[in-house]
């Protein structure tokens, strides 16, 4: 028996009785972290990893039902044995391991694997687990994603950021406000001038401080008295500010937009922005490679991204591989605004 | 490489044109004149011929980077663009080099033509493996000989203007003729461009004057006495559809370009001859053009004279070509270009120098609108407005004075749209390149039509007689990057089949699409060829069943 299937509802374990990520509300539903297209509302118990649980409460409400568990800690549910292992996407970012009678299978939800060395620092690191069968995103499946060195990408971010406050002109840098944001914060030298939030990168950072996420001091714009202080400053803000009222008051700003995305010219020029930094929180190509085979699984299955791409090379790997369809976001180029994306809640991540 | 690929980057990133032009003569100032020539050269349109077939980067690419061509062409797919999928599926740069851009073009890119293929490749592989991606992309662009950037040439005639502190229209001078294809750049010929002026830059003699360039006139007629005044402060002519050129006759010697900027004498023999008998010192502006039975042939004729490589007699004959003159640009030696078009026209006029384009003469707008319905029937556009105090400009300038042209409408149809494409460059990944159809017949009803609409959404082939949409043109142009959008969305959602890159929809839009001729074709389904076809509005409005019909079509053949 399959320890995960499709239904119309959502991934489901038939053992365990349970869903992973569902797309409509269901009883019990486990999170593999709590962007808007993988934690929605209206489950009736929520199961995730300890460390999100700030951003689940943040998202979904005070009040919803959930269950936490630590990296690594054991759960048994209906005889499967669960487990949630870091993913290194974004805050308290889990793959869930299922054992049912001497079977493993592990659905990795989104992870971050590139370069060695390359680690996300705003979230515990993407750790292998052992499987017989690894449920995988693809969101970045394809050979031409490949991530730079993050030091390069950040290093690119300050020359930047140090040029247009120079220059007098403030650095408008525009990132999912959930993950993304954060990671920027906790990448670039803070040395170089003030740093503003938007208010929805703002609450979240509250939830990764209060996770003990080292993030630099930020300035909300209701702080900054002397607006000449902008002229020096990074503003970090969701994507859906761009060409919006909000981002009026900063004047001549250079505009930015970090994403894996930014990787290709086509991409880049839809965007309309004066620099594209690629920085994703997405395994690059090699990235998926490595992971998969870290896995030692001889079964992959493919969900959200370029599945088909991923599937018929896995198989010319030599891997029993196939696809499940998702209704999680795999928007497969930047053209479209996320939904919602100042809105916390609906915000997918790239 | 690293510092030309730096300014590509900026170029490419940058919107503002003051940002673009503060790049460049960055570069100008910080790189050595062998390099600053060739980074001209690029910038400005030059072209190398392609070093190595398309086909052998993106199978040595497959190699270096241990991918399949299936895969290669899925990131082909995504990317939209040859030289840039190269660049990113090849694993990391082993040898980084920092070599010049001249040393790279000549010492390097230039032989790749004359070696044998399993050098070629060899050589590519060990470029590729010294540079960072972007300075790839460039590199495997050049190769293959499909370089472009969005920098207009008179942008990098500001820049360059601006560095050395001349003024731009001596520049734009300077540099005509610069990415000639027999021309090769080089430290002293870049010096040649941005020297002081009057600083023993003489122009070498066969040297033309910048292009002046013309707007589109799209107003209404009743507009026209407002916005222009009456026509008798306009030359008026014909608008011709040939090849725009400048023939020059200096110390005995004729030259003549296209508005490429390329060198062109020996394409046009019969040219040639006309420039033989002007007077020395003398430039004319003007259009070549395939001439039949009194009048100008369709542009088809002088395009499949310009595709022959060996001018035979038979070529000659079949599409025997002559120069139409209507301006004077050097006269006696003199640059005349400042002075009124009235004026240049009476020089143009005096000695029956050439054929010279007529003025068409007429009280009102409305009389000229009536004369210009007869464009079709003699072969042209419709009309050019040349105010007749304007000066010779340098481009498309309105500083100096003002031409516009008054083409007729396309013709048009409304069409369905039936299968899309994603476009490529800015638009890969999106579905901007589309197929339109027309009913066979009308259909009796919409209920008639919906039920064929039905039958293809069910993949359910069409019976012998029935109602059924034939193919008939393509279209990627006249949409806003938000109607893209728009219709991006719909294809996804109307998808009935994938073929390849091609995606097959349930019919749900009509387009108006205007094009320019249209002629019968027995390489197209619907019988069909259309010349220039592109989509003028969505027709959210029209019901699919009141899209226009094949026989439409053929009327429009006027047979």
């Amino acid at each position: 028996m399959d320890l995960v299937i499709e239904r119309a509802e959502g991934l489901y374990c038939p053992p365990g009785d349970f869903y992973l990520d569902p797309w409509r509300p269901v009883d019990r539903a486990v999170i593999t972290h709590a962007h808007g297209d993988h934690a929605r509302p209206g489950n009736g118990h929520y199961l995730a990893a300890a460390p999100a649980a700030g951003v689940m409460r943040a998202r979904l409400g005070g009040d919803i039902a959930l269950q936490t568990l630590a990296y690594g800690e054991t759960l048994e549910h209906r005889g499967v044995r669960l487990s949630l292992h870091p993913a290194g996407h974004v805050l308290g970012s889990a793959q869930v391991r299922l054992e049912h009678q001497g079977r493993v299978w592990v659905v990795s939800g989104d992870y971050y694997v590139s370069g060695p060395g390359d680690l996300n620092d705003t979230c515990a690191p993407f750790e292998p687990v052992r499987c017989d069968c690894f449920i995988t995103e693809s969101t970045f499946g394809l050979p031409v994603y490949r991530w730079r060195p993050q030091r390069e990408v950040f290093g690119a971010i300050d020359a930047w950021w140090r040029a247009n406050a120079e220059a007098g002109r403030a650095s408008l840098l525009m990132g999912y406000a959930f993950g993304k944001a954060q990671r920027l914060l906790a990448g670039v030298d803070a040395g170089i001038g003030p740093i503003v939030v938007h208010g929805a990168v703002r609450a979240l950072n509250r939830a990764y401080e209060a996770a003990g996420v080292a993030l630099p001091p930020t300035l909300h714009l209701s702080e900054v008295e002397d607006r000449r202080v902008l002229r020096r400053a990074l503003v970090v803000a969701p994507p859906s500010v761009h060409h919006g009222p909000w981002v009026r008051r900063f004047g001549d700003a250079s505009d930015a937009f970090a994403s894996g995305w930014m990787q290709l010219r086509g991409a880049r020029r839809r965007r309309a922005v004066d620099r594209g930094f690629v920085l994703s929180d997405h395994a690059d190509w090699p990235g998926l490679q490595r992971a998969i085979a870290a896995t030692g699984a001889e079964r992959v299955i493919v969900t959200h991204g370029y599945e088909a791409v991923m599937v018929r090379w896995l198989q010319s790997q030599g891997l029993q591989a196939s696809a499940f369809r998702t209704e999680y976001d795999d928007e497969r180029d930047d053209a479209q605004e996320p939904r919602g994306a100042d809105d916390p809640a609906g915000e997918p991540a790239a | 490489m690293r510092r030309f690929s730096q300014l590509f980057d900026e170029l490419d990133a940058r919107t503002a044109t003051t940002a673009k032009v503060d790049a460049l003569k960055r570069y100008f100032a910080e790189a050595p004149d062998a390099d600053a020539a060739w980074a001209v050269y690029f910038l400005a349109g030059g072209k190398p011929r392609q070093g190595v077939p398309a086909g052998v980067l993106r199978a040595l690419a497959c190699a270096r980077a241990g991918i399949d061509d299936w895969l290669f062409e899925e990131c082909y797919q995504a990317v939209g663009d040859l030289a840039e999928t190269i660049a990113h599926v090849l694993p990391p740069a082993t040898a980084p080099s920092d070599v010049g851009l001249a040393e790279w073009v000549e010492q390097r890119l230039l032989p790749l033509r004359e070696l044998a293929p399993q050098q070629q490749a060899e050589r590519v592989a060990r470029y590729w493996d010294e540079l960072a991606p972007t300075g790839r992309f460039l590199l495997t662009k050049l190769i293959g000989g499909g370089f472009r950037v969005g920098v207009s040439r008179l942008l990098v005639q500001r820049a360059l203007a601006e560095h050395a502190g001349v003024d731009a229209k001596l520049v734009a001078q300077r540099m005509m003729g610069f990415t000639d294809k027999a021309a090769r750049p080089d430290a002293a010929r870049y010096r040649a461009l941005v020297a002081a002026e009057g600083a023993g830059a003489a122009a070498p003699s066969g040297q033309p004057y910048p292009f002046f360039l013309a707007h589109a006139l799209d107003a209404p007629l009743e507009t026209f006495d407002a916005r222009l005044g009456p026509p008798s402060a306009w030359l008026v002519e014909w608008k011709y559809d040939g090849i725009r050129a400048q023939v020059v006759k200096r110390a005995g010697r004729t030259w003549i370009w296209s508005r490429g900027e390329d060198l062109v004498t020996e394409r046009f023999p019969e040219v040639e001859a006309v420039a033989q008998a002007l007077p020395d010192g003398t430039v004319l502006d003007g259009e070549i053009l395939a001439w039949k039975d009194d009048r100008p042939a369709p542009f088809a004729l002088l395009q499949r004279r310009i595709g022959r490589k060996a001018l035979t007699r038979k070529v000659l004959a079949d599409a025997p070509v002559v120069f139409v003159a209507y301006d004077v640009l050097e006269w006696e030696g003199a640059d005349v270009r400042s002075l009124p078009q009235w004026k240049r026209r009476q020089l143009l006029e005096g000695p029956a120098v050439a054929t010279v384009s007529p003025a068409v003469h007429a009280a009102t707008w409305g009389e000229l609108a009536a004369l210009r319905e007869q464009s079709r029937e003699r072969g042209v556009e419709g009309f050019m407005l040349k105010h007749r105090e304007a000066r010779y400009g340098t481009g498309r300038t309105k500083a100096e004075g003002t031409w516009w042209k008054w083409k007729i409408g396309p013709l048009s149809v409304d069409g369905i749209l039936v299968y899309a494409q994603a476009g490529h460059g800015r638009r890969a990944s999106v579905y901007t390149d589309y197929t339109f159809a027309v009913w066979n017949r009308a259909p009796r009803d919409a209920a008639e039509a919906q039920a064929a609409i039905d039958a293809i959404a069910a993949r359910e082939p069409a019976a012998p007689g029935a109602l059924q949409l034939v193919p008939f043109a393509k279209a990627y142009s006249g949409l806003t990057d938000e109607e893209f959008r728009a219709v991006d969305r719909i294809v996804r959602q109307t998808t009935v089949e994938k073929f390849g890159p091609v995606r097959s929809l349930r019919p749900t839009l009509v387009f108006e699409l205007g094009f320019e001729g249209i002629n019968r074709s027995a390489r197209h389904r619907s019988g069909i060829a259309v010349r220039f076809p592109r989509m003028l509005r969505m027709r959210a409005d029209k019901p699919l069943h009141e899209a226009d019909t094949l026989a439409v079509l053929e009327a429009m053949l006027g047979e």
